[in-house]
């Protein structure tokens, strides 16, 4: 104990003597953390190849990222990720020089320069009503040499200058109920079309004269059926449309007044397959309509005949036409059939000749084709080549030439649901190790380098030779455990309802695994992914066994959706089985019990406030129903401004009489009053957070009991008013409460009131306390509060013989029935940034000092000493508490440029901060996602449990031989010397 | 002596005897040399060497408690080091501290052989080493009280606490926001 006591002491007073700062340096980026550039779901993309320099193609996605690839390598040559508020959409090229973006609901209008990205202009527009936003660039219209982009946004027609952004002319479309549908400006005139439903039946049509914006014709028709969707343009001056059941297509000619053409779907295919959906596409007289799964390519006559040219039931995709020489169009179809995707590219006139027909193999795990992007180029023998740029089901992008894949790019991997982590094997003689070292020599060669490096002997070439080993290091990217922890697998879900598992060592995708029970199908028409549990950590006596995670998904928006569960090998990325639920998932409850397989216990609550209990075995059922009367669960309705508390009673009784179903009751409610609070964040303990002690020693050896619970929530509300944007409130009217609720009792622990303050509340707990951060309108800042709750009935504890036989209570299991004697402390403090998200740093035993990590703002991950947020901070510190390690009182937090863990990188689009653990005490991993992904090794307090990477081992053995040597050396020495001395 | 011996075993042809005690002087011819006094050997034999003994055992019993003394001037020496040390954790302090500490129990582990030169049964060693024991655990609480100063002895209900482990609770209760 007395060892224990000093070596704590010797710790705490070597580390208050250490600068809090953790930075790294230039040589060392690179050798623990990756990061990974992404770009999401492509939503549009634009080829750029001129016939001389290199091929690109611009795209946009759907986290809002433009940017220009490399059509060669695929590389990243620019990107902006746009906010999330400001979504893209439309894009093209300009003058062969600019990228256009059409952004935030059509009133954003934005020029980038093609090869550098830089920002060259931007205009604001805007309109008199929402409405459809519609981005054209006429190649050969000019008003008085200037080029102009159209666009139709909020209920208006603009015309744009390509030089300055400048709005040339514009025109209002007001009428009450007109939504537009399409603008067409046909090539090579003067006029623009706008076509469009005004009150559901009634078809109108503007001409517009492109260069000043004069209204030439109006025209509107009635039509009796109504109409449903998109309209299609086929022809200049001819769309398609549906009528409002969806069963007869409407060809509707406006060259001369305007006509309708009906043509019931049931005359084109013989068996009906429901309402139809138009899939609009720019092709000249060619359309596609979809029934269910059925898709259906129809061509359209001169006459405005309609005729099924392709009636198919796999999936297909219809790209952009592509002008090919003398004014003919090109345009592709891609299928997938079984493990290939079949890519067709045909003339607009020409159905039945293939300009092109390939087949490609295609990973089964990428799902359909979702999207494709054709662009020419001409063979060396003169003929027309294509290159397909296609986007599959996981969001992945392609480039298909010559039907071969030429780079592909895992972009789904930029909209993560959730992450997991999963050991990786233990290394046995059958697992394959990367080897490490060839051979001694090599392995010498290296460390004689490395001390030379640390003699400052090297050369340059020394240097770079050094560094290039350092980050090669094959050690790091084993796919076995190692002794440290620091090799994990990453598991990750995508919004495309895929798995990936990237290996912590250098981020490699080490497989993938596309899940079926969250892909679109009959019964399931828009499937959710909603979390990722840990459902099998074998250890100890399963160890057999691989570890398996658990994926919840269900199957609409709507909260009585069915669910959907997945059970994944993390060592193969096999699915091990899926269930389709019956009953909706409302809250998912791992318990914390598992069964002989170390399978955790889950406990799914339904919409109708039924519990489910996974796995579905005896053994499980058995040790639940041994804990029954201990679990309760609670939902927050932040609706209504309610929390309640249930509890469970007993198998369910009624329709759904089912082995694993159990009713709940309800145990107690908090409502919030609705006009003054509303609820805005919720945040609760981890929940395999690891707590090393229960008593927190003060400066003069005082000891303070921490509340630590597994049961605690912390709830932040605003009052209704100031639940807006910051600053739409006085701070009069604006307030935000923090409660501390034990969720078994609903006993609500603490409550502190900030006036003048409001949200978005960003929180973050952990053991005993909870630091959050929100705006304060006084003081026109942002501000971090922390509370610490402390334990006030155990304070008694103090006769130091009873501690000593171990004659104390402070261990026993407690019940949350008992009445708890609370103090909290607390203290506020300013904070320069707006924060995105709070994380804190976890370690195996809970002993190491914890860091925040704040995403900020600009998309880094800033680490703050939890020490900065000690209520106990004082302006004149004793000289007890200085040694205790306790910072002076400052109004606001420091920022210290180098304890930004992603140091010079950004991670764009940042959404979550996950720790965990490594096996070292010291050492935390840290990975943080977005639209990039970044990861890195943290250690709060310095590594203090192990020599660094840098450690000079040939060094550490040369002095050991040398010593060795050097001792027997004068033993002999002096061995021979006594022998001389005896024989005098 | 080997060569001695050797003689001896090869036959001894004369001797001579330095160990004359005959007392009387008539006994010789020879007269005594002057300034020779017989008389003090003489003495009785029991007589001398009781003397002899009781300067000798006097000179231990003195120079036993000598030794005993010694750790006096240690501990005053340690008092002064320790002042010098201070109260905060540190290399020198706590050096200083263990060898308070190390100084005593080595020197009471080895109080026999300290005491060993000085054996003697007509020698009371009891009390030197009693306060040559208790100097030590003078010195020993010296010591003890330095490592209190310096707070490293568990004294403190902090320092049986520090790693106690949080307590179970019996419940459970999990939930939030409806998915």
């Amino acid at each position: 104990m007395a060892i224990r006591s000093f070596l704590i002491l010797f710790i705490l007073f070597f580390f208050s003597s250490l600068n809090p700062i953790l930075s790294l340096y230039e040589d060392q980026v690179g050798l623990v953390d990756w990061h990974q550039q992404y770009l999401g779901k492509v939503k549009q993309a634009v080829f750029h190849t001129h016939k001389t320099g290199r091929k690109r193609v611009v795209v946009s996605t759907e986290e809002n990222v433009v940017a220009l690839l490399d059509l060669r390598q695929g590389e990243i040559f620019w990107r902006h990720v746009l906010g999330s508020n400001d979504v893209i959409d439309g894009i093209d090229i300009a003058l062969g020089k600019y990228v256009i973006t059409l952004s935030s609901g059509g009133s954003i209008l934005r020029a980038w320069n093609l090869p550098d990205g830089q920002m060259v202009w931007e205009s604001s527009l805007r309109g008199p009503k929402h409405s459809k936003s519609l981005l054209l660039v006429p190649t050969n219209l000019k008003i008085e040499k200037d080029n102009i982009v159209i666009i139709f946004s909020n209920g208006r027609l603009n015309a744009v200058s390509c030089i300055d952004g400048e709005v040339l002319w514009e025109k209002d479309f007001e009428g009450e109920s007109l939504e537009v549908q399409q603008v067409i400006q046909p090539p090579g005139s003067n006029l623009i079309y706008v076509v469009g439903f005004a009150s559901s039946s009634l078809f109108e049509m503007y001409q517009i004269n492109a260069l000043n914006g004069e209204l030439l014709k109006h025209e509107s028709a009635a039509f009796s059926g109504g109409f449903l969707g998109e309209v299609s343009p086929v022809f200049s001056e001819t769309v398609v449309a549906l009528d409002s059941t969806g069963l007869i297509l409407l060809t509707v000619s406006f060259q001369n007044g305007i006509s309708f053409q009906q043509t019931p779907i049931s005359n084109l295919v013989k068996d009906s397959f429901g309402p139809a959906k138009i899939i609009p596409s720019s092709v000249t007289g060619i359309f596609a309509i979809k029934m269910n799964a059925v898709t259906i390519v129809i061509r359209v006559t001169d006459e405005n005949k309609l005729e099924v040219v392709e009636k198919t039931n796999h999936e297909t995709s219809i790209s952009d036409a592509l002008p090919v020489s003398e004014g003919q169009q090109a345009f592709a179809l891609v299928q997938r059939a079984g493990p290939e995707i079949h890519l067709r590219v045909k003339l607009a006139h020409n159905w039945d000749d293939n300009l092109l027909k390939e087949s490609v193999k295609m990973d089964q795990h990428r799902g359909l084709v979702h999207k494709i992007y054709i662009n020419n180029y001409i063979r060396t023998d003169k003929s027309y080549g294509f290159r397909a740029l296609i986007v599959m089901e996981d969001h992945s992008l392609l480039l298909l030439q010559q039907g071969e894949i030429v780079w592909s790019r895992e972009d789904g991997l930029a909209s993560i649901i959730d992450v997991t982590t999963s050991e990786l094997p233990v290394e046995r003689d059958g697992v394959s190790v990367a080897k490490v070292e060839h051979n001694l020599f090599e392995w010498l060669k290296g460390h004689m380098l490395k001390l030379k490096g640390t003699l400052m002997l090297a050369s340059p070439q020394d240097i770079a030779a050094i560094q290039s080993m350092r980050l090669k290091n094959s050690e790091k990217s084993k796919m076995t455990r190692d002794h440290n922890g620091f090799r994990k697998l990453l598991i990750v879900l995508t919004r495309a309802g895929k798995l990936f598992a990237l290996h912590t060592g250098d981020g490699h995708i080490v497989w993938s695994y596309l899940l079926q029970s969250l892909q679109k199908s009959k019964v399931c028409q828009h499937p959710i992914g909603l979390n990722l549990y840990k459902w099998q950590v074998p250890h100890h006596h399963a160890m057999d066994e691989n570890p398996s995670v658990l994926v919840i998904g269900k199957c609409g928006p709507s909260s009585d959706a069915p669910g959907a569960l997945s059970f994944v090998d993390t060592y193969t990325g096999k699915e091990l089985s899926s269930l389709s639920l019956v009953h909706s998932v409302a809250q998912v409850i791992p318990l914390p019990y598992t069964d002989s397989t170390e399978q955790r216990l889950h406990l799914l609550i339904d919409a109708d406030k039924h519990a489910h209990l996974y796995p579905k075995t005896p053994e499980a059922i058995s040790i639940f129903e041994r804990e029954l009367s201990n679990i309760y669960w609670y939902s927050v309705e932040d609706d209504n401004g309610i929390i309640k508390g249930h509890a469970l009673r007993g198998k369910c009784t009624g329709e759904v009489a089912d082995e694993v179903c159990f009713d709940t009751r309800e145990l107690w409610s908090i409502v919030f009053p609705s006009e003054s609070e509303k609820i805005i964040a919720t945040v609760t303990r981890k929940l395999n957070e690891v707590v090393h002690t229960q008593a927190k020693v003060i400066a003069d050896q005082e000891v303070m009991y921490k509340y630590i619970s597994r049961n605690l929530l912390f709830v932040a509300t605003v009052a209704l008013k100031g639940s807006g944007e910051i600053g739409s409130v006085t701070p009069e009217e604006s307030w935000l409460v923090a409660y501390l609720i034990d969720t078994v009792t609903g006993r609500i622990l603490h409550r502190v009131t900030h006036h003048g303050s409001q949200g978005p509340v960003h929180a973050v707990f952990s053991e005993n306390w909870v630091v959050y951060h929100y705006f304060n309108l006084k003081a026109h800042r942002y501000e971090m509060s922390v509370i610490e709750i402390y334990d006030q009935s155990r304070a008694d504890n103090k006769d130091v013989w009873k501690l000593v036989l171990g004659k104390h209570n402070l261990t026993s299991p407690i019940s949350l029935y008992s009445r708890p004697d609370v103090i909290t402390k607390s203290q506020s403090y300013f904070f320069t940034h707006s924060v995105k998200t709070i994380a804190v740093t976890s370690t195996t035993k809970g002993i190491t000092s914890k860091q925040l990590l704040i995403g900020t703002i600009g998309d880094q991950v800033l680490a703050l000493d939890k020490r900065f947020l000690d209520p106990r901070r004082t302006v004149n510190p004793t000289q007890a508490e200085k040694e205790e390690g306790i910072i002076p009182l400052t109004d606001s937090l420091p920022i210290i440029p180098q304890s930004y863990v992603t140091h010079a990188l950004r991670v764009e689009g940042l959404r979550g901060i996950i720790t965990v653990p490594a096996k070292l005490e010291s050492t935390t991993l840290v990975f943080a996602h977005g639209v990039d992904l970044f990861f890195t090794q943290l250690a709060p307090s310095r590594t203090y449990d192990s020599l660094t990477d840098d450690f000079n081992y040939a060094l550490l053995l040369i002095t050991i031989v040398a010593l060795v040597a050097a001792i027997s050396l004068t033993w002999t020495l002096s061995e021979r010397k006594e022998l001389q001395e005896n024989w005098r | 002596m080997e060569k001695g011996k050797g003689i001896m075993g090869s036959g001894r042809r004369w001797a001579v005897h330095f160990s004359d005690n005959s007392t009387a002087p008539s006994s010789r011819d020879i007269p005594d040399p002057p300034g020779f006094a017989r008389a003090s050997v003489d003495q009785d034999d029991s007589t001398v060497s009781r003397q002899k003994k009781d300067a000798e055992s006097n000179w231990k019993s003195q120079k036993a408690w000598e030794v005993a003394q010694a750790p006096f001037k240690n501990l005053l020496m340690m008092g002064f080091m320790m002042w010098m040390a201070g109260n905060t954790v540190h290399l020198f302090s706590i050096g200083i501290t263990f060898s308070a500490l190390w100084q005593p129990i080595s020197a009471l582990q080895g109080v026999g052989k300290v005491f060993e030169p000085y054996k003697d049964n007509k020698v009371d060693l009891l009390g030197p080493k009693l306060l040559f024991i208790a100097l030590n655990l003078g010195g020993l609480a010296l010591g003890v009280w330095k490592l209190n100063t310096l707070g490293l002895l568990p004294t403190h209900a902090s320092d049986w606490v520090s790693s106690l482990p949080p307590a179970q609770e019996v419940e459970y209760s999990g939930g939030g926001i409806p998915l």
